[in-house]
């Protein structure tokens, strides 16, 4: 049955989909993250996606690398701190909490659309199989 | 005899097998939401029928070289699918060159699977009909 083939399609996109939550939950976490050195601080990670292709451009997706986010490093006028510079500024993580939110909010919802793929095809493959019974 | 019941099968066989095509295809839509510079993919289901049921499966995909001698390389692609897959003409295109609009999907795919459920009850009750035309009394 040709139909197995969506649980690959869509279990792809699920696992896509939650590495991508799990970068989100790193750079949340990392928000504050300034290290052990100075300009040893955190930096924001964002994954890519790709599609993988097994014939006509049918295959599901893959993540393809976990990349540093190039935005500028945020700096913070803190002149105590051990690893402040010589202007007394400190360097911060660049992780942006509303992106980090807005990128959270965007994964849940496409792997809540996948999981309903699966079911609704699930149901399907259930109904054929009881075809022609009784 | 064994070929008029396969022949009275034979449209809905069809049916459901390009409905189970085109959910794959609306699947990997969806899959593929937030993937860059993907372009959402359909087909259209009647023409799709109608040369499924008149000419057979398209068999390999879509795109096969012509050959005009035996030692020509046949080259064509392993999936058996639908004979012209097409890009779905985005409504509003997003700056990353993704193309699924993620409403037209769902609707789509929900409105795909009941007609599979449908397909499935026509044969169901075509396959009951000829049960019962088996019957001794």
């Amino acid at each position: 049955m040709s139909m197995f083939s969506i649980f690959d399609i869509s279990g792809s996109a699920l696992s896509a989909q939650s590495k991508r939550m799990n970068v989100a939950a790193s750079n949340m976490a990392n928000a504050d993250s300034v290290g052990t050195a100075p300009g040893e601080a955190y930096r924001a990670k964002q994954v890519m996606f790709e599609t993988e292709n097994r014939g006509q451009g049918i295959g599901g997706v893959r993540v393809t690398g976990i990349v540093d986010d190039t935005a500028p490093m945020k700096m913070e006028y803190r002149p105590g701190d051990p690893l402040a510079d010589e202007r007394g500024y400190v360097t911060m993580p660049n992780v942006d909490p509303v992106h980090e939110m807005v990128n959270m909010i965007s994964a849940s919802r496409s792997y809540q659309a996948n999981v309903e793929v699966m079911n609704t095809s699930k149901d399907m493959m259930m109904k054929t199989l009881s075809l022609a019974e009784s | 005899m064994v070929d008029k019941l396969d022949n009275a099968l034979n449209f809905n066989r069809e049916a459901l097998n390009l409905r189970a095509e085109r959910q794959k295809v609306l699947a990997n839509n969806i899959a593929n939401a937030d993937t860059p510079n993907f372009k959402a993919k359909d087909f259209d289901f009647a023409s799709e029928l109608k040369s499924a049921v008149s000419k057979g499966r398209a068999s390999g995909g879509g795109m096969e070289l012509s050959t005009t001698s035996s030692r020509h390389l046949s080259a064509h692609s392993s999936s058996p699918a639908v004979r012209d897959l097409k890009y779905r003409v985005p409504d509003q295109p997003s700056l990353d060159g993704n193309t699924v609009d993620m409403d037209r999907e769902r609707a789509n795919f929900a409105d795909n699977s009941m007609r599979y459920q449908a397909s499935l009850t026509m044969m169901k009750s075509s396959i009951s009909r000829m049960k019962a035309a088996m019957q001794p009394e």
